[in-house]
């Protein structure tokens, strides 16, 4: 058995963290299988596609109930970028999509002088430089690091959301990776 | 803000990095994988790979050329050159590419520009605009259109583009500086990120670029150096820029 599960959301590009996962010496598949969500070590929510279609692939697949169900559980979460903002009760993103829900809060636009919000930032108080590629971010009492003022992570439980991709962070991504990734 | 970036720019014909003394005249410049690497060791923040064949032939060659820079680079990466479709878009991003640029397409179809976004996010979405006297080329740069660089900059973005690659035909390739007048005109007339392209030759050049937008793109300067860019990147913070501070396994 693999050691991550990728939630599939229908699109994009899903290559780029199992090349990481690759890296950090886990194996990884590409699933929206509600079985293999509910039993893996450790589930990846990435970061592509938009909430709405992203939403609507996990709810047909049964993925959103599956995932759900595995946060009561306590198994382990990683939501990156969109996957850290699907975990929230509800978007603003497509008109209005509601969200997992797993933690609270909502998920707005951007309105910082420059949309979408592309580039390295330092995340606070980690005091490290990670890569953004956003248009919407959370707001959510259960965020845990900053970036020049926005939500950078949200904790809860066994979900950890990330809104920068650790995956095209560089050495620091990869490290942060791999201390997510370690048991516990 | 994020901070600026530095940007490497690879031209690939058929798998190969080449640098055009000519548009007809390529020299070999070497593996794109391993310059890949190699930048994104030296500090690239990000890199784009222009596909300077993109012939329909060619886009086999392209998406085995991205998969295997996807399965070593962690950092993001653009791709351009011959994306003419949503489906074309949808094969480089699948294949592990972030974003997609797109040149003369958008031109011709502005909707390309939604139906991606729509898709994959403007974040993904660059359109690259190759701009001389005041007006938008094709073919690389050979052939002036009647469409004016900054209105079409905007309704670029307002079509869903997530940034602006900005290339100055007159500045570009004679290493005296970005042309920071047009790429302020361009800056303040649009809401998305910007990147200044064309004329980089030297650290001050780039940060004076980066003083007024927020990203540059840079060729020659590092490919005739390629090891030279840990300290490119030294020097440029020296003129007061602040770029993302790199690990110890990156320098």
């Amino acid at each position: 058995m693999s050691d991550v599960v990728v939630v599939d959301y229908g699109a994009g590009n899903t290559r780029s963290v199992r090349a990481a996962l690759g890296h950090l010496g886990y194996s990884s598949v590409v699933s929206s299988d509600a079985a293999l969500i509910r039993s893996a070590d450790f589930v990846l929510l990435p970061g592509v596609g938009s909430a709405r279609s992203a939403m609507e692939h996990l709810q047909s697949t049964g993925a959103a109930q599956a995932l759900k169900d595995r946060f009561d559980a306590h198994g382990r979460i990683l939501g990156i970028c969109l996957g850290m903002q699907l975990a929230l009760e509800h978007s603003e993103e497509d008109g209005g999509v509601t969200g997992l829900g797993l933690l609270s809060g909502t998920v707005r636009r951007l309105e910082s002088d420059r949309v979408p919000r592309l580039g390295w930032a330092v995340v606070e108080p980690w005091n490290e430089a990670f890569y953004f590629a956003h248009s919407f971010a959370c707001t959510s009492e259960e965020t845990i690091a900053t970036s020049d003022g926005i939500s950078a992570a949200i904790h809860r439980g066994s979900f950890l959301g990330v809104q920068f991709h650790p995956e095209k962070s560089g050495p620091a991504g990869l490290s942060f990776l791999e201390t997510c990734l370690s048991p516990a | 803000m994020p901070l600026a970036r530095l940007i490497p720019c690879l031209d690939v014909a058929n798998g190969r990095v080449v640098k055009g003394v000519s548009f007809v005249e390529l020299r070999d410049m070497g593996d794109p994988v391993e310059l890949a690497q190699h930048y994104s060791d030296g500090g690239a923040d990000e890199l784009v790979f222009l596909d300077i064949t993109a012939t329909p032939d060619n886009a086999q060659t392209m998406t085995s050329l991205i998969e295997k820079v996807a399965d070593v680079l962690e950092i993001p990466f653009t791709v351009g050159g011959g994306v003419r479709s949503v489906e074309d878009a949808s094969r480089i991003i699948e294949s592990g590419a972030d974003r997609v640029s797109l040149n003369s397409a958008a031109l011709a179809n502005p909707g390309l520009i939604t139906d991606i976004a729509d898709r994959f996010g403007s974040q993904a979405v660059v359109v690259a605009i190759d701009a001389g006297d005041g007006v938008v080329h094709t073919h690389g740069g050979r052939r002036a259109t009647d469409v004016e660089t900054v209105p079409w900059a905007i309704e670029a973005a307002a079509r869903g583009a997530g940034e602006i690659l900005l290339t100055s035909i007159r500045m570009d390739g004679h290493r005296r500086g970005f042309d920071l007048d047009l790429t302020q005109r361009v800056r303040d007339a649009v809401s998305i990120p910007v990147i200044a392209s064309g004329g980089a030759g030297n650290a001050e050049h780039v940060a004076a670029a980066l003083r007024v937008t927020d990203a540059a793109l840079v060729a020659s300067i590092v490919h005739e150096n390629p090891a030279g860019l840990p300290g490119l990147r030294r020097e440029i913070e020296s003129f007061g820029i602040t770029l993302r501070p790199l690990r110890k396994s990156n320098d």
